[in-house]
């Protein structure tokens, strides 16, 4: 491997975003707690940056340090909308923050390695690469699951998440090392077209490839939280404060989304016919245990896990597919999700006060009356997730069904569209209990006075309204990132 | 021709036109009524320029409005209108005045919103019946059931939650697998217009498969016995505007569905399963017409009459088919269309009008119960002149818009064979005699309790709203040749386009 000075250069982005967080660190260190506006400003401009690197240029297609880092039109969508869903949920979780005595350094700082973490993540050329940037955003957020160390709930929630994603990291490296035992190279073009004229069990090489195969998809599963590998989730994005679990419920499915593409269409894409049953499987799991067991829930955080596993059902269902379409459609699905995610969980982090955490789905009992327009904002979001159209979730939905029923996978597409009719309804049991129960308060509600907030979370809320009538720029330009004529 | 864009204009003008409704805030109800009501008559002005500027000799689209709207996948802002949609928008522009007024001092709560609903409501169906593109319809046609799910559950009666969850649920799962089966068409078409859609050759087992698929979607909203019971329901529970807009508009969107998917992209498997659409709309025509004969509570009652006519509208649909099919017959199956299309509309009219009365008598009484009543008509005698009236229209007695409808989709089933027609029949009977037993026992007969005796007669809001629909009742009634007219040539393209087989 040669070191090309030139190489830094080409990930700009990257290293501008590593060197503000390392500015910010420092900055952070100096300031005082009635100061921490400054880090909080300092990192929603670092990441806004950063995003205006990658729009700014419009040659999207580099390869750099043999190959272990490319960034290409997929990359560039990915991180574009990873870092604006991060800033968004920087706006969204200051006042959360502020009430709990958590608006320290630390989270930013978390949150910001975590993102970059994710950005390497999908630019990942090689195996190396997509550990190191999983690696990077795994560990800053089992530390921010736990950011809130005097609370029980949090730590156990910060353990199990570590324990299960050190195991799923373990299986995902074992499988990697089998990988690299089949073909012998690391770097995941070079897999590909080693890979791809595989008959499994022709040898030996192609068996431990096999293997390989299923233990990268077992790690995948892991990290998307998909079922039957979905256990931390809902733990995790209960026990974590909400501040957090915006955070972890949000980009990171876009960057997942990234891994899971580069790993086995970018380095197993040979192996389509074998991983694309496997996330069949995984898909149809977890649309049933995500949609059912979501009916149960009491706790709105812990609803919408069981509700972001079914969700991980659909985007796998686009992923199954191994053709161009699906995974575009499949894009679409996370950019969508993770938009439509982010305005759930700040309606969530709006009506938190200190000392109350508007975490039961009773304490959203007649918002209508209290709050008509956040009430509102959460209709469209949980219409959003239901797939309701004209909304955002079901454009999303409509495409992956619609690059299913293209790739031949009609059962599957009727599997799925099964389920989430049985998901919808615990969005509409959300939706009922904030229209047509009476408020158990019936006081006006006293919303935090942040304004950027407020705007944001508006804004959030209408754009899955506006997306989900004008769908057609975005997967215009999901289209185009996967080289399909729009 | 009008160069204003006046599709996009009736389905955007109520669409915004709720938004500012609902930005008049809970406490300025007046303002919210003047506004909503302005915006409702401003609406139905706009769109009687589709009645009139509509060349009906031709029997085409117009009013076309195409843009790109998906680029990725093809699909278009396309609206268009012929004589069957300019039909259903002015009955739904013209209801939604009269659900507006209707609502004036029977909702307390959340004016707003509840208008707001209404008006976003008128919109998104007006918008199914413009929509040239298959994929614009079924994002109108499933956007509805968002504000009236919200109407059902804020405004409605003690089991709302129930009713309207069962029935979004209800729809949705219906409409989904349409869904599918336009997804299927959309990736061998390469095109979500409905003209390429049902030139699109087929084979007979695709055909067959995309029936059920559709037949899902529009039997649920129809609805067809049996997957009817999602509608009395939420009939009951919905507040009155509510069961209005649903028996008068939203019914009709199923029947609507027939005609421009189910008969226009798979005719084959329509001929094929004609003998199945047929009897399950005998069914719904004679054994829910006993069901209604039995209800104590009035909105149920009419519900399941709504459910009885409806099924009267299927059997003008298929038989239609099975008869130019078999026989070239093409009058008669042009008969049988144009039956189904005037008994939709009159049944608009009709059940639109007896779910006002019973609004009328709640908000005094607050109760549905028939057995609460009696005598009404010693209290309230306009009141009950303009009930006997609707009844009247309901049994489908000549000179009323009941009538014809019925008699032209009886003549055609006589055309296919004299037992179906002999069974269609049977629905004067029967919906005679549940319709006169309910007049008897709720109107006639001396006073039977104190509270009918302290009843009110019908203020003079409340008579515009019953006036305005008894005169769309008796003009369709006496003088249905504009109706007909209008629709006629659209009819025969249609029938035209049955006899081409697809396979």
């Amino acid at each position: 491997m040669n070191f090309n000075i030139h190489d830094i250069v080409l990930a700009l982005p990257e290293d501008f975003l590593l060197g503000a967080i390392c500015a910010i660190l420092l900055i952070d260190l100096f300031l005082k707690p009635a100061q921490r506006a400054i880090t909080h400003w300092l990192s929603i401009a670092a990441l806004l940056v950063t995003m205006a690197l990658i729009l700014v240029d419009t040659d999207p297609a580099k390869v750099a340090f043999s190959g272990a880092y490319l960034h290409d039109g997929i990359a560039a969508v990915l991180k574009v909308f990873v870092l604006g869903v991060t800033a968004a949920v920087f706006v969204y979780a200051r006042g959360y923050l502020r009430d709990r005595q958590l608006y320290i350094g630390e989270f930013y700082l978390l949150c910001l390695f975590g993102t970059l973490g994710m950005m390497l993540l999908v630019s990942a050329g090689n195996l190396v690469m997509v550990y190191l940037g999983l690696e990077l955003f795994a560990l800053s957020s089992y530390a921010l699951v736990a950011i809130n160390r005097d609370s029980g709930l949090s730590s156990e929630a910060a353990m199990k998440y570590f324990v299960l994603g050190a195991l799923a990291s373990g299986l995902l490296l074992y499988g990697m090392s089998m990988i690299y035992g089949a073909t012998g190279t690391l770097d995941l073009a070079a897999i590909h077209s080693g890979a791809h004229s595989v008959v499994v069990g022709a040898d030996l090489h192609s068996v431990l490839l096999a293997f390989g195969v299923v233990f990268l998809v077992v790690g995948i599963g892991f990290k998307f939280g998909a079922a039957p590998f979905h256990m931390w989730l809902p733990d995790v994005y209960q026990g974590s404060p909400t501040a957090v679990t915006i955070f972890i419920g949000s980009a990171p499915k876009i960057a997942a989304f990234g891994m899971a593409y580069r790993l086995l269409e970018g380095g197993l894409g040979g192996m389509q016919p074998h991983w694309s049953q496997m996330l069949a499987a995984l898909a149809v799991a977890s649309l049933a245990i995500g949609n059912i067991v979501a009916i149960a829930q009491t706790n709105l955080k812990r609803m919408l896990a069981y509700s972001t596993i079914s969700h991980v059902g659909f985007l796998l269902l686009g992923l199954a597919n191994g053709t161009p379409t699906g995974y575009a459609a499949a894009m679409f699905y996370a950019v969508s999700y993770a938009i439509t995610a982010s305005a759930a969980f700040g309606v969530i982090l709006l009506l938190a006060r200190s000392g109350f955490e508007a975490e039961e789905i009773d304490d959203f009992k007649g918002l209508n009356q209290r709050n008509p327009w956040y009430a509102f904002i959460m209709l469209l979001t949980m219409a959003s997730l239901a797939g309701i159209p004209p909304l955002f979730g079901f454009a999303a939905k409509f495409m992956v069904l619609k690059a299913a029923v293209d790739a031949g996978m009609l059962w599957l597409a009727i599997v799925a569209i099964v389920f989430a009719i049985i998901g919808m309804y615990y969005y509409l049991h959300v939706i009922k209990v904030m229209y047509f129960d009476a408020p158990v308060d019936k006081t006006e509600l006293t919303l935090p006075k942040d304004l950027a907030f407020r705007w944001l979370l508006s804004l959030n809320g209408v754009a899955l309204l506006v997306l989900g009538i004008f769908w057609g720029p975005l997967i215009a330009w999901c289209y185009h990132a996967f080289g399909l004529a729009s | 021709m009008n160069s204003l864009p006046l599709l996009s204009l009736v389905i955007w003008l109520p669409i915004f036109g709720g938004a500012l409704v609902s930005l008049a805030g809970t406490g300025r109800a007046n303002v919210a009524r003047w506004l909503a009501l302005a915006i409702a008559i401003l609406v139905f002005v706009v769109s009687i320029p589709l009645f009139t500027g509509y060349d009906s000799a031709s029997g085409t689209l117009q009013f076309l409005e195409n843009v790109q709207w998906i680029g990725a996948i093809n699909a278009n802002y396309h609206l268009g209108a012929d004589g069957i949609s300019i039909a259903l928008i002015l009955l739904t522009t013209f209801t939604t005045v009269l659900v507006i007024l209707g609502a004036w001092d029977s909702v307390h709560d959340k004016v707003n919103q509840y208008l707001a609903a209404f008006l976003v409501l008128e919109g998104l169906m007006i918008g199914v019946f413009a929509a040239m593109d298959a994929l614009l319809f079924y994002v109108f046609f499933e956007g509805m059931l968002i504000p009236m799910f919200i109407i059902i559950g804020i405004w409605g009666g003690p089991r709302r939650v129930y009713a309207t969850l069962k029935f979004f649920l209800y729809t949705f799962f219906g409409s989904i697998f349409m869904l599918i089966g336009l997804i299927y068409l959309y990736l061998h078409a390469h095109s979500w217009e409905l003209a390429d859609l049902a030139k699109l050759p087929l084979s007979a087992t695709e055909q067959a498969w995309l029936f059920f698929a559709f037949l899902f979607g529009f039997a649920i909203k129809v609805p067809m016995w049996p997957v009817h019971t999602w509608l009395p329901d939420a009939h009951v529970e919905a507040p009155t505007g509510g069961s209005v807009i649903l028996a008068a508009i939203m019914l009709k969107i199923g029947g609507y569905g027939f005609i421009r998917f189910s008969l226009a992209i798979v005719p084959d498997a329509c001929q094929e399963f004609a003998w199945l659409i047929v009897a399950l709309s005998l069914i719904a025509v004679i054994y829910v017409g006993f069901v209604a004969l039995v209800q104590e509570d009035m909105k149920k009652l009419i519900a399941y009459s709504s459910v009885s006519h409806m099924g009267f509208v299927t059997l003008g649909l298929f038989i239609s088919l099975a008869l130019v099919r078999a026989t070239g017959n093409k009058d008669a199956a042009a008969l049988g269309i144009s039956g189904a299309m005037v008994q939709m509309i009159s049944h608009g009219f009709v059940s639109g009008a007896m779910f006002s009365c019973v609004g009328v008598l709640y908000d005094r009484m607050h109760s549905r119960m028939i057995k609460d009543y009696g005598g009404v008509v010693n209290t309230m005698p306009w009141f009950a002149a303009f009930w006997v009236l609707f009844s009247m229209a309901n049994c489908g007695l000549p000179g009323t818009s009941g009538f014809v409808g019925e008699f032209m989709v009886i003549l055609a089933s006589f055309a296919m064979s004299p037992w179906v027609a002999a069974g269609a029949a049977l629905i004067l009977i029967i919906g005679a005699a549940y319709t006169l037993w309910l007049v008897k026992r709720v109107i006639f007969g001396a006073i039977a309790n104190d509270h009918v005796a302290k009843l009110t007669d019908i203020n003079p809001r409340e008579a515009l709203v019953l006036g305005a629909f008894a005169a769309g009742v008796l003009v369709v009634g006496v003088w249905p040749a504009p109706l007909t007219h209008l629709m006629d040539a659209s009819i025969s393209l249609v029938v035209d386009h049955l006899l081409a087989a697809k396979s």
